[in-house]
């Protein structure tokens, strides 16, 4: 009798399971999703990080619009440099538009010594909440608040705080400009900018919009809306609105004459050789223009 | 024996709740008028709800008691000045926070009221007023909820047509440590506050108004139930200590056993809430046609010695307030409102507003945190919280950004009273990230409806 119990079970589940494994063929026969096998492809070239940076949900989200576009206008992975869609355009015999490498850059410079602390923050340690709780250790309603979101949401290690500073500092090697960080400061202070010539950039450092006397109460390197750099800009690239100053970057020809006439020092100069005695600035201003 | 009966028959919330050490050293102090400061700036936005607009301009001479700002959308207040001078100036000026926020300046000159203001001190008690005329009252004189949510008054009588009210709760519980100010409102200015009551009776229709008290105020209980006598329609309930009493949710359970229903009004079950502070300021708005440009203030603290409980005009330079009392000097943090529920003033050079109801002085040991550790699901947090939520489940989502299950969790129910934090062995930030959660996750369901 034990026999046929053990007999029974298999004959039952047995049966069941065959069954089953039946319709689940069938079904799957049926509702079987056509996939283009080139979405899987174009994924495979894209770096997997998964970052957003490029508009779309993850990797395969970037990949299927790509193939259902038939284009790469206006579709860029800016993770893995212009390669990447060089490789996607071979496979697809697509040319691809050729993009700008751009860098994120922190438009604040209120360090712990051009900025000094009036209170103590400890709480939290995210930006998003100290922004709800105060304007800042330093004062500034505008400045760096200094718990990091941009270093935590970062998934290429290219942010961190410098201890000496207090402010995030973008490694220039390792940002791929995704633009996660720009959507995690809480005051969008981190801008994505060209990166320029060699990597030569320039850019004002502050996003006060206060009154010049009342910026410089907080902080000594804050732009104070003065326009001296407007005036002296040759190539109309500067606009000052609410006394902050902001270089367009594709105007900028990189000439260097604003971050000269700046009296707080909130231009940014960065990758440029050292610049030579005061005699001679006008000459290497001259050559500079050539140049560009 | 009889005592300890008494202590069990008495009511209270039945979920969650802390019992921290009360700290009310400032409760035998009598109210002090704090005199006029020469400069006074007042905030355009001193409720919750949409900034008031400025009517004056530059160079106006104002009355105490004249209209300066207008209110602005459905849940808006006026703005009347407290001050007889001229306005110097209306700009942006740095809040407690140290965000810039309009302001009206006025330089003080004298103290010349409005004719039409009563400035005698007699008690009035009839009231004259019908229902409709006291609502326009409360709203044309700019009373705000002074429990320090700041929640414009008249808004809450604004009773939908298939409601009507049951209860009308005067909230007198204070249970923040350290304020005092509605326990001496109760000692000094009873009988002015019973006729705000009454007023509020009235006009929402309440066939009765139950007065709810913590038993830690034992003086105020006895004097209001003698008082109460003449008042048929008011009752006074005297409650078990414990803390968030105050919050609206929680006193309404303990006082009527209903429970508002979440993401609703106390409306929703019949109930209309109060603060007694509320009370005085209407009492004032329709017996002496007095506009709310007072505020009352504990100034409190362990180390203070110069313990105060002051009523100040709006609009006064916080620091005149600290000068005259003298900040202790081993003070690490400065709150206003409750050490629960209050917030640290990262700028001390600012103004007095609507429904600030405290300043406390933190000495550097009470007002560090402890070193954070692990979170060892001890479940003090959840026992803690008056709302059956579960924080240190809260917390890690909220730091995963995981803001759709935040909201299955129902995060927007938080009180934000604290009690999670305070119970944590761990010292973690809960309350800190439930409140980012909870910004976050509104913000999430806004996007999702448009």
């Amino acid at each position: 009798m034990d026999y046929k119990i053990i007999i029974i079970a298999t004959v039952v589940l047995g049966t069941i399971g065959l069954l089953s494994a039946v319709i689940l063929y069938y079904i799957a026969k049926k509702f079987r999703v056509e996939e283009d096998p080139l979405i899987d492809e174009v994924a495979e070239l894209l770096p997997g990080a998964n970052c957003g940076g490029c508009g779309y949900p993850g990797c395969k989200g970037l990949a299927e619009a790509i193939v259902k576009a038939g284009s790469l206008d206006g579709l860029n992975c800016p993770a893995d440099g212009s390669s990447t869609m060089d490789n996607i355009a071979g496979l697809l015999g697509l040319t691809a538009e050729a993009t700008e490498p751009k860098i994120a850059v922190l438009r604040c410079n209120g360090t712990c010594e051009s900025a000094p602390a009036k209170s103590l923050y400890d709480s939290a340690l995210s930006c998003a909440y100290a922004n709800t709780l105060f304007a800042g250790e330093s004062g500034c309603q505008y400045g760096c608040l200094g718990c990091g979101d941009c270093v935590t949401v970062c998934q290429f290690d290219a942010i961190y705080m410098d201890p000496d500073t207090k402010l995030p500092t973008v490694i220039e090697e390792k940002c791929v400009a995704c633009g996660a960080c720009v959507k995690a400061c809480p005051r969008t202070l981190l801008e994505l900018r060209n990166k320029g010539k060699r990597g030569m950039r320039i850019y004002v450092a502050c996003s006060n919009q206060e009154k010049g006397g009342v910026a410089r109460k907080n902080c000594s390197v804050a732009c104070i809306g003065c326009s001296k750099c407007v005036q002296v800009c040759p190539h109309d690239a500067i606009t000052v609105n609410n006394f902050l100053a902001y270089i367009d970057f594709n105007k900028c020809k990189l000439c260097r004459k604003c971050a000269e006439v700046c009296p707080t020092g909130a231009i940014h100069e960065i990758n440029f050789p050292p610049r030579k005695p005061k005699q001679q600035t006008e000459e290497v201003n001259s050559s500079n223009e050539s140049l560009a | 024996m009889n005592h300890l009966l008494e202590m069990k028959r008495m009511k209270t919330f039945k979920i969650g709740g802390i019992h921290p050490e009360d700290n009310k050293l400032s409760k035998g102090v009598e109210v002090e008028v704090f005199p006029l400061p020469k400069q006074a700036t007042l905030f355009v936005n001193q409720n919750l709800g949409a900034p008031s607009t400025p009517v004056v301009q530059k160079g106006d001479h104002v009355k105490v008691g004249q209209l300066i700002a207008k209110a602005e959308g459905f849940i808006g207040a006026n703005i009347h000045s407290p001050y007889s001078g001229t306005v110097t100036k209306i700009d942006p000026v740095s809040d407690f926070m140290g965000y810039k926020r309009t302001a009206i300046e006025i330089a003080v000159e004298g103290d010349e009221w409005m004719e039409h203001i009563d400035t005698t001190p007699e008690l009035k008690k009839e009231i004259t007023l019908s229902k409709s005329e006291i609502i326009d009252k409360i709203k044309e004189c700019g009373i705000v909820g002074l429990g320090g949510a700041c929640f414009p008054t008249h808004v809450k009588y604004m009773i939908p047509e298939n409601k009507k009210v049951d209860y009308l709760i005067i909230n007198a519980v204070e249970c923040e440590p350290y304020i005092t100010t509605d326990h001496r409102m109760m000692l000094e200015k009873a009988e002015e506050c019973l006729v705000g009551i009454e007023a509020l009776l009235i006009a929402s229709g309440a066939p009765v108004a139950l007065i709810g008290i913590e038993n830690n105020k034992p003086d105020a209980i006895a004097h209001l139930q003698e008082l109460i006598k003449d008042y048929p329609k008011i009752q006074v309930h005297p409650l078990k200590t414990k803390y968030p009493q105050g919050a609206e949710k929680q006193l309404i359970h303990a006082l009527t056993n209903r429970v508002v229903p979440s993401g609703k009004l106390p409306i929703e079950v019949g109930v209309i809430v109060n603060n007694i502070t509320t009370c005085y300021a209407v009492y004032e708005a329709i017996q002496k046609n007095k506009p709310l440009i007072e505020t009352h203030l504990t100034v409190s603290g362990k180390s203070l010695e110069n313990r105060k409980n002051l009523r100040v005009r709006l609009g006064t330079p916080l620091r005149e307030i600290l000068d005259y009392v003298g900040i202790p000097e081993d003070t690490g943090k400065v709150i206003s409102g409750g050490p629960m529920m209050g917030k640290a003033i990262a700028n001390l050079d600012t103004f007095a507003v609507k429904g600030m109801s405290s300043i406390l002085f933190m000495n550097e040991k009470e007002s560090k945190r402890g070193e954070t550790i692990n979170c060892i699901r001890c479940g003090k947090c959840v026992l803690g919280c008056p709302m059956r939520l579960e924080p240190y489940l809260l917390a890690p989502l909220v730091e995963k950004k995981d803001y759709e299950a935040c909201e299955a969790n129902g995060i927007l129910d938080c009180i934000e009273c604290g009690s999670c934090s305070y119970n944590c062995p761990a010292f973690r930030p809960l309350l800190d990230l439930i409140r980012v959660g909870k910004s976050r996750t509104t913000a999430m369901i806004r996007s999702r409806k448009s």
